[in-house]
């Protein structure tokens, strides 16, 4: 019986509640994504409650591994790791290394890498490209093809459309990196809420989920970048202290360490002289294996078969700490480094959390354990904690929330000044948002240009540096030198991405520069890559478009139904009459698709509002004289 | 200029009328909100004291400044207007631009002195307090520079550091004291002297890591 009425009720309340954004919301979704060197992860959440997304299998890590058909056609996640053994020459992974990195960035990474560059000129800027079968791919294409394959994965778990997403980077991602982080959502069709730093994200998913409060660190060592971001934690502010990293330094070292210990030994037993690509590859997934298999077992024995030929190599656990302990002696370096930073003792934290996949290495725990002198938590699984922080992020900034996350900059900014020093505009570990400003000045007698280049990084000199960009600020008047007075001004916004503008005081000329670094895609190569993306239709930008327009109108009717309210006796009949019509035919367009409908909608509602606009300026003027008068009055008397 | 004559100054600054860029209608300048459409504003310039609704006073409570930099970053940081208009975001960002510069800058000893020497004091140093013709000034500092560079051992270090460390404690009594009584060339002096002190920390501590890293 009871089952009938609540039957009915619903039936009642559906024609309400099927208006169009209603339906347009509960039929999308926006997920959180931990998109990661070695794994990718998914999640959503639901009245703060996060749920990670997981295949029929129960899996809930995708490989962030990419293979290419010989159409170019990408196949992402565990079915692409199995290209690795037959046709390794068409199998992508960790390209997180490789974002927003150029030719000579890869140089200083070192080792062995698992990829096949395309050869660029001495000199030559622009992101590395790599050579995967016969297709030229840069690493925004990759990450791109990873993260649509995530929003298909999340679209069919969720039967909703997703569109829009918190993405994650690691906190000592550079604006380089994060910005071809945001381009690669952008060809997998994804709007990204915001970028949310990796630590900063777990930490969110501490605090909600296991209500952690007071000073914790949190110690992130994921495949192949390291981060450790100081926070306090209390009432629902998470405000980070000081952060630091590397942007090259993971568990995939690990593996290389392994896989290079492998094959020198391989090298010698064969009586080679020559590493083939091939032989590199499987000694790295071999040197994974053996890793993970070291995290519970004390040694091993394992066989790397490449190019026809095997070889037999045992390990055991105090070797491979021997192997590792360098890498992981620097993480704590850091993690000193940035307690220093914070001005933070060791006792004052309260707790240690661990993230990422490498902390299950034994010997990092021991070592984090043995520094904070506090046992490392790891109640959230490690591999899982960022997605969840990102996915409570996206339900707060879509749907709302009381929680607040206050970000810093990990690396300090600065511009190239004389003699090739750097001086910094906007120092490592500042709150961002943040927009600071500086002022030069010309060094010539009549110089009228001015060569500015925007550095990241911590040392003095421009070359210790990493460059963003460069660009030139033409037109300065004719003046002697010292005369001009140039601004230049650094945006960094809340997610972490650089704006500068610059201008010259006395002209008013100015400049705005978008920074689209040194090692990032020109706008040239990412319009062609939309083109060419068949996810991006032109649909897509249209009903964007139309959904900002419907904002900015709803905006303005708000603003005038309350300014009616307020001060509506201010009109006669005819005037209101005519604000009336205009509010009107703004709800019909809004309710329509017509863009240029609502934004000329918009216009004359605009227009018929001016005098009243103007009359409530001239009341609220009064008004604020006469408090004026009252207030000198009282004065005069207890004067 | 007396210190409440400032005051008033910057109150009846605060109180100007603007427009609401979004319903048109009144606002008093440096509210975050138009009272009447709830737009969110242009921060404006006004005191970093004031942005907080806190007394122009050196001698700051840390956990209230926290507590009301909070409150007001919960409703005005760009994490709240991700589903608005491109306006209400940029505005957005700029408030909270505003709240980071002023919380930064109100937090910090140093620079909260700066900042108010800046407010109070320009008619005693018009160049402000980057000159140093104190004697007593100028001898203590390179006593204490000496001692450092004389000093061998990671513990000779740190006796210098705890050294500077204490009276930095004092020096930061000694300044809210000043403030208190209207003295801003006193206080300008012991901005300089907390600059030197801070200074002189923070070298302790770049030696000490070189000492015990070798």
């Amino acid at each position: 019986m009871s089952e009938e009425i609540s039957v009915q009720l619903l039936q009642i309340t559906e024609p309400g509640a099927a208006q169009d954004d209603v339906v347009t919301e509960s039929t999308t979704a926006a997920i959180g994504i931990d998109l990661g060197t070695t794994n990718s992860v998914i999640a959503t959440s639901t009245d703060e409650k996060a749920e990670v997304l997981k295949d029929d299998n129960g899996e809930s890590l995708v490989p962030s591994v990419v293979a290419y058909a010989p159409d170019g056609s990408p196949f992402v996640g565990g079915i692409a790791k199995q290209f690795l053994l037959d046709r390794p020459e068409t199998v992508v992974s960790s390209i997180k290394r490789l974002m927003g990195r150029g030719p000579e960035d890869v140089k200083s990474l070192g080792g062995v890498l698992p990829f096949d560059l395309v050869p660029q000129e001495e000199g030559e800027t622009g992101m590395v490209r790599l050579k995967v079968g016969n297709h030229i791919k840069t690493p925004v294409d990759v990450s791109g093809d990873i993260l649509g394959a995530l929003k298909e994965r999340a679209e069919d778990l969720l039967g909703k459309k997703v569109n829009k997403a918190v993405v994650t980077v690691p906190a000592y991602f550079d604006d380089a990196a994060r910005t071809a982080t945001k381009d690669a959502a952008k060809l997998a069709g994804l709007e990204v809420l915001r970028l949310v730093n990796e630590p900063t994200a777990a930490a969110l998913a501490y605090g909600l989920d296991k209500g952690a409060e007071g000073v914790f660190a949190v110690y992130d060592l994921g495949g192949g970048t390291f981060d450790i971001s100081v926070l306090r934690m209390q009432k629902g502010v998470f405000q980070v202290r000081s952060t630091g990293g590397d942007a090259a330094l993971g568990g995939d070292d690990f593996d290389h360490a392994i896989a290079e210990h492998f094959l020198a030994e391989r090298v010698k037993g064969l009586g080679e002289s020559n590493i083939s690509s091939s032989e590199v590859k499987v000694a790295l997934m071999t040197g994974r294996i053996a890793k993970e298999c070291l995290t519970s077992r004390e040694d091993g024995v394992w066989m790397l078969e490449a190019d026809g030929k095997q070889t037999s190599h045992s390990l055991d656990k105090v070797t491979f700490e021997s192997l590792i302990e360098e890498h992981v002696d620097r993480t704590i370096k850091i993690c000193r480094n940035v307690l220093d930073d914070a001005g933070i003792s060791r006792d004052e934290i309260k707790g240690v959390v661990l993230v990422g996949g490498s902390t299950r290495v034994p010997l990092v725990r021991k070592k984090v354990e043995e520094f904070f002198g506090t046992k490392p938590l790891a109640d959230i699984n490690p591999d899982q904690v960022v997605a969840v922080g990102a996915a409570l992020q996206a339900e707060a900034l879509t749907v709302g929330s009381n929680t607040l996350l206050l970000d810093v900059t990990p690396l300090s900014l600065g511009i190239e000044t004389m003699g090739g020093m750097v001086e910094k505009i906007i120092h490592r570990n500042t709150p961002i948002p943040v927009a600071k400003a500086q002022e030069f000045t010309t060094y010539q007698d009549g110089q009228t240009a001015m060569a500015i280049q925007v550095l990241q990084g911590e040392r003095e000199m421009v070359d210790q540096c990493r460059s963003l960009a460069k660009f030139t600020l033409r037109g300065i008047p004719p003046m002697t030198a010292g005369a001009a007075h140039i601004r230049v001004t650094f945006s960094v916004d809340a997610d972490g991405l650089l704006t500068v503008s610059a201008g010259e005081e006395t002209t008013g000329i100015e400049q705005q520069v978008e920074v689209k670094p040194s090692y990032g895609l020109t706008e040239d190569e990412m319009a062609h890559m939309l083109r060419e993306s068949m996810v991006h239709a032109q649909d897509d930008i249209t009903d964007r478009l139309l959904a900002e327009s419907r904002v900015e109108a709803n905006r303005v009717l708000l603003a005038v139904e309350a300014a009616l309210q307020v001060d509506g006796d201010l009109l006669n009949d005819e005037e209101r009459g005519e604000i009336d019509v205009a509010i009107e035919k703004l709800k019909t367009a809004i309710a329509g698709t017509e863009r240029p409908d609502i934004d000329g909608g918009v216009e004359v509602l605009d227009q018929a509002t001016q005098v009243f606009a103007e009359r409530r300026m001239d009341r609220g003027i009064r008004s604020a004289l006469r408090g004026v008068n009252v207030d000198n009055l009282e004065n005069k008397v207890s004067g | 200029m007396s210190i409440d004559s400032e005051i008033k100054a910057e109150n009846a600054e605060a109180t100007a009328l603007i427009p609401c860029w979004s319903c048109k209608g009144p606002v008093n300048e440096g509210n975050p909100f138009c009272g009447t459409c709830e737009a969110v504003q242009s921060p404006g310039q006004i005191n970093h004291f004031v942005r907080f609704g806190l007394p122009v006073v050196y001698r700051i409570d840390e956990s209230e400044l926290d507590l009301k930099y909070f409150e007001l970053q919960r409703m005005l940081h760009p994490d709240r207007f991700v589903a608005k208009g491109g306006a209400e975001k940029a505005l957005s960002q700029q408030q909270a631009i505003s709240l980071n510069d002023a919380y930064e800058t109100l937090k910090d000893p140093q620079r909260r002195a700066d900042y108010m020497v800046h407010l109070f004091g320009t008619e005693v140093l018009p160049e402000g307090c980057n000159l140093v013709n104190d004697q007593e000034l100028l001898m203590e500092a390179m006593e204490m520079r000496e001692a450092l560079l004389e000093a061998e051992t990671a513990d000779e270090v740190m006796s210098v550091g705890q050294r500077a460390f204490d009276d930095i404690k004092i020096c930061i009594e000694d300044l809210a004291d000043a403030f208190d009584l209207h003295n801003y060339g006193e206080a300008c002096r012991l901005t300089t002297r907390l600059k030197y002190l801070q200074k002189l920390v923070d070298e302790t501590k770049a030696r000490r890591v070189k000492l015990m890293s070798v």
